[in-house]
């Protein structure tokens, strides 16, 4: 078991098996949003009060879950790799913050265009956009703390810190802003806030999410691959063709 | 190392920190003059109309006091990290932590305890009334506690990058952003005559949290800083 563990941190073992690993990801991930955006836009019924509106649903709702998700995998590598002082867990932390940028950028650009028919604004002030608005500043103060090191492994650690402290932040934000909102607007703009979903428009949305887990293992498998090599671009296993 | 060598430093580096700035005053006064001038920006933006200002006052203090705190945190550990006293405090086998702490609150009696006792007088002149100073001087005593806090992790991250002050806003910010709801809305509770017991309390159990967490990571940043 440890043996395992300890093969998995290292550098050229992890390069080969992300490597056998990402079409396990990617094939399945690309059928499975390829049936949820066909299930989704087609077969399932069209709401009673939106139209064909809320159908821009099967992507926001994901993006902005797996928004939430990719901060939580990027703060427990970070964790990892600052309490056992593993570099490929740091990676793992590097790699993953510009994914999870993307995801809370995508579900706040769906959401802006899912607000222009349903609200007839672009934006609103509502608490979910508010802290995904928030996300993404997080993500981007990690991404320019990161970037400002020279030395790696100093990046590595001091944003691992930045990490740990965001989240434990991203509650307190979350019900602070939705403290925030209810008190300004009373329950009129919750119409999106769904419960009653019929469950044949749901079955879409799950596939969704899951084709979004597995796009995210097969983009992280990629991008972890990239930095190893970046990382280990002078280590001699790399001449070595292994 | 007995607990009352712990306090004995704790005290020497706030007492120490106090002296120097004392001897450089002028530098202190800096984000305070920064602060009225920013709340100044307001009405020349918007209108000189008290009964309009009104409305925003207590944001628009919040917001600067927020930014000049922010502004005086950026050199808050980096003349300690350069001329090598913090190798000593992290070599010293003194928690470093609570040195951390206590050279944070120092920081906090010379920049945040003066926008504290600014800002009714800042507030007045936007309209605030005098019913909302009681809160507004209690959100401004635990937020900007807090954000002291919240900074000093942010500084020490950011102590040996090029650039740190922009960089520590966008680190920082993001962070404070609860602060400020609580805090603007309690001055608000506030003026429209209600209690601002709640938001002043949710601002207390995060000012509590930061405090118990914050120097753990003030001291795993510094660790990170000074290593290299």
């Amino acid at each position: 078991m440890w043996l395992w563990f300890h093969k998995l941190a290292s550098p050229p073992h992890a390069y080969r098996l992300l490597g056998k690993m990402a079409p396990w990801f990617g094939w399945p991930a690309l059928a499975m949003m390829l049936l949820a955006t066909w299930w989704g836009l087609v077969k399932a019924p069209a709401d009673y009060q939106q139209g064909d509106a809320f159908r821009i649903l099967y992507v926001h709702a994901p993006s902005a879950w797996m928004s939430m998700f990719i901060y939580v995998v990027m703060a427990v590598a970070a964790a990892v790799g600052l309490i056992w002082r593993i570099k490929l867990a740091h990676a793992a932390a590097a790699a993953a913050a510009p994914i999870g940028a993307s995801f809370t950028f995508l579900a706040l650009a769906t959401g802006s265009i899912w607000g222009k028919p349903m609200w007839g604004t672009w934006w609103v002030w509502d608490a979910r956009l508010t802290s995904e608005l928030i996300l993404l500043f997080l993500y981007l103060g990690y991404m320019a703390l990161r970037s400002s090191f020279d030395d790696p492994q100093r990046a590595d650690r001091a944003s691992a810190v930045l990490a740990i402290v965001g989240v434990i932040n991203v509650p307190i934000i979350h019900y602070s802003v939705e403290w925030w909102t209810t008190l300004h607007q009373p329950a009129s703009v919750t119409k999106l806030d769904k419960p009653s979903i019929a469950m044949e428009m749901l079955y879409p949305l799950f596939i969704m999410i899951v084709g979004f887990q597995l796009y995210f293992g097969w983009a992280i498998s990629r991008r972890l691959r990239g930095e190893i090599l970046r990382r280990e671009r002078n280590a001699s296993w790399l001449k070595e063709g292994g | 190392m007995s607990r009352a060598a712990t306090t004995a430093a704790a005290r020497l580096v706030f007492r120490r920190d106090l002296t120097l700035a004392w001897r450089r005053w002028d530098e202190v006064a800096q984000p305070l003059i920064f602060y009225v001038v920013v709340t100044t920006l307001f009405p020349l933006a918007t209108t000189p109309d008290l009964s309009q200002l009104r409305v925003i006052s207590g944001g628009v203090v919040w917001v600067a006091a927020l930014l000049a705190s922010l502004l005086a945190l950026e050199s808050l550990f980096r003349s300690d990290v350069e001329d090598g006293t913090m190798e000593q405090w992290v070599l010293s086998g003194q928690p470093l932590g609570w040195l951390l702490l206590a050279k944070v609150a120092s920081h906090w009696v010379l920049t945040g305890l003066p926008l504290v006792i600014m800002a009714p007088v800042v507030g007045t002149a936007l309209g605030l009334p005098f019913d909302a100073w009681g809160a507004l001087i209690a959100s401004l005593l635990l937020g900007t506690a807090t954000l002291s806090i919240l900074g000093g992790i942010g500084a020490a991250l950011t102590v040996g990058v090029r650039r740190g002050s922009v960089l520590l806003s966008l680190l920082v910010l993001p962070l404070a952003m609860p602060l400020l709801i609580f805090g603007s809305r309690a001055v608000g509770m506030a003026m429209d005559g209600d209690s601002p017991v709640g938001p002043l309390q949710l601002l207390a159990a995060i000012f509590f949290l930061t405090l118990s967490l914050g120097p753990l990571a003030m001291s795993a940043a510094i660790r990170i800083s000074v290593e290299n």
